[in-house]
């Protein structure tokens, strides 16, 4: 598939998904951590990352695409839009760690097209994510990130509103993409 | 955490997403003039010959033309560059109307204006509250913008940080105007523009603190 096609594609993935529709969003995701892990991969080519290094900037690319998709302005392809997220949150990685910041910016729209499609690696340990979480925000993403159970169940299971639930999981979410950088910038990984 | 767990927290919030960015600045905005509005009735009022200066007076007809040239790019650039892919385009270039105008004004007026006058024309009557006032009434609409663009994603935050204190300076200004009784462009040039810059300044500042995402 072109460059194009995959932008019309995506764009009009998280045009539905902005809708509300999850099936939509979670192909998109899906497709978008395939691309993103190869366009990470590429960008620190010259900096030696390890695997999980590469995965921690994919999940934190992704969480600021979740965080922040009411910025793109949907009448304008997704792909700049998507690129200039993960340059930022590459070149903040970079600093972070004090690499001299020489983020291929140029070829990379290209790169944003090829997706490996290795299993997926451990970024973080879970326990370290799931730690800068509390008590029952924490329950809730796990239940729901690592179990598997919907928005719903766990509502039922805690005794809780779904709205509650969602309430809870959102503001979790905007946690972890926190708690990412604090963690990266400690240089401690797993 | 494997990013298949991420994904699927992501996708079941799906359903919490914030209202479009250019939405939220544009309420902010007008909840930030409308708060500056008060203010300014609160504190000053409408100088006593505006009907007529605003009709007959072309000095301080171009106070609105130099303050709002401003403030109108501004309000562009803060929407583009709210949004990481935001660039500043022409948005930036058209910032320099309003300046080369208002050198062109200084040029004329100084023209005009025998050189022994010059320093009253530049001094005006209170050239201090000009730069208390403007950054006063700038406040409001600056800490409405600002924070509508913490929702936003600027990939440079001292530009967006900046271009939101142009835009609250340049309403201010404009607000200030209103009152103001020195029409001279060496006035405006002098302290308008130093009012002007300090809410930039600040705003850039900031920007490159609070609006890091």
């Amino acid at each position: 598939m072109d460059r194009k096609a995959r932008d019309a594609e995506w764009s009009d993935l998280m045009r539905k998904a902005i809708g509300g529709n999850e099936s939509a969003y979670k192909r998109l995701l899906s497709d978008l951590s395939l691309a993103l892990r190869s366009t990470v991969r590429r960008g620190f080519s010259g900096v030696s990352a390890r695997p999980n290094e590469v995965e921690d900037v994919v999940q934190e690319v992704m969480l600021a695409i979740h965080l922040k998709r009411h910025t793109w302005d949907q009448s304008k392809p997704i792909g700049p839009w998507i690129m200039a997220i993960a340059r930022n949150k590459m070149i903040d990685d970079l600093r972070r760690k004090g690499r001299r910041t020489e983020v291929p910016i140029d070829g990379m729209l290209e790169i944003l097209e090829a997706g490996g499609h290795e299993d997926a690696i451990h970024a973080h340990d879970v326990k370290v994510v799931l730690n800068g979480l509390k008590g029952r925000n924490r329950d809730i993403v796990q239940a729901i990130s690592i179990d598997g159970h919907t928005a719903q169940d766990v509502a039922q299971r805690l005794g809780m509103t779904e709205v509650a639930v969602r309430v809870s999981l959102h503001r979790s979410l905007k946690t972890l993409a926190e708690t990412y950088q604090e963690t990266q910038t400690s240089g401690t990984k797993t | 955490m494997k990013t298949e767990d991420l994904i699927k927290a992501m996708v079941a919030d799906t359903a919490t997403v914030s209202p479009p960015i250019s939405r939220t600045l544009g309420l902010a905005l007008a909840a930030g003039v409308a708060l500056a509005a008060a203010e300014f009735f609160g504190l000053l009022q409408v100088r006593s010959d505006f009907a007529y200066a605003i009709t007959h007076e072309p000095r301080f007809i171009f106070k609105f033309v130099f303050t709002l040239g401003l403030a109108i790019p501004a309000l562009l650039l803060v929407m583009r560059l709210a949004r990481p892919d935001g660039e500043a385009g022409w948005a930036k270039a058209a910032l320099a109307l309003p300046l080369i105008m208002l050198a062109v004004a200084v040029a004329l007026e100084m023209a005009a204006v025998p050189p022994e006058h010059w320093h009253v024309s530049a001094l005006g009557s209170m050239p201090g509250a000009c730069m208390k006032y403007i950054p006063m009434l700038s406040v409001a609409p600056f800490i409405a913008v600002f924070l509508a663009l913490r929702s936003g994603a600027p990939s440079n935050p001292a530009a967006a940080g900046a271009a939101a204190g142009l835009l609250s300076a340049g309403i201010g200004a404009a607000l200030y105007a209103t009152f103001c009784v020195d029409d001279s462009p060496m006035f405006l040039a002098i302290w308008y523009v130093t009012g002007i810059a300090i809410v930039v300044a600040l705003g850039g500042l900031l920007g490159s603190r609070l609006l890091r995402w």
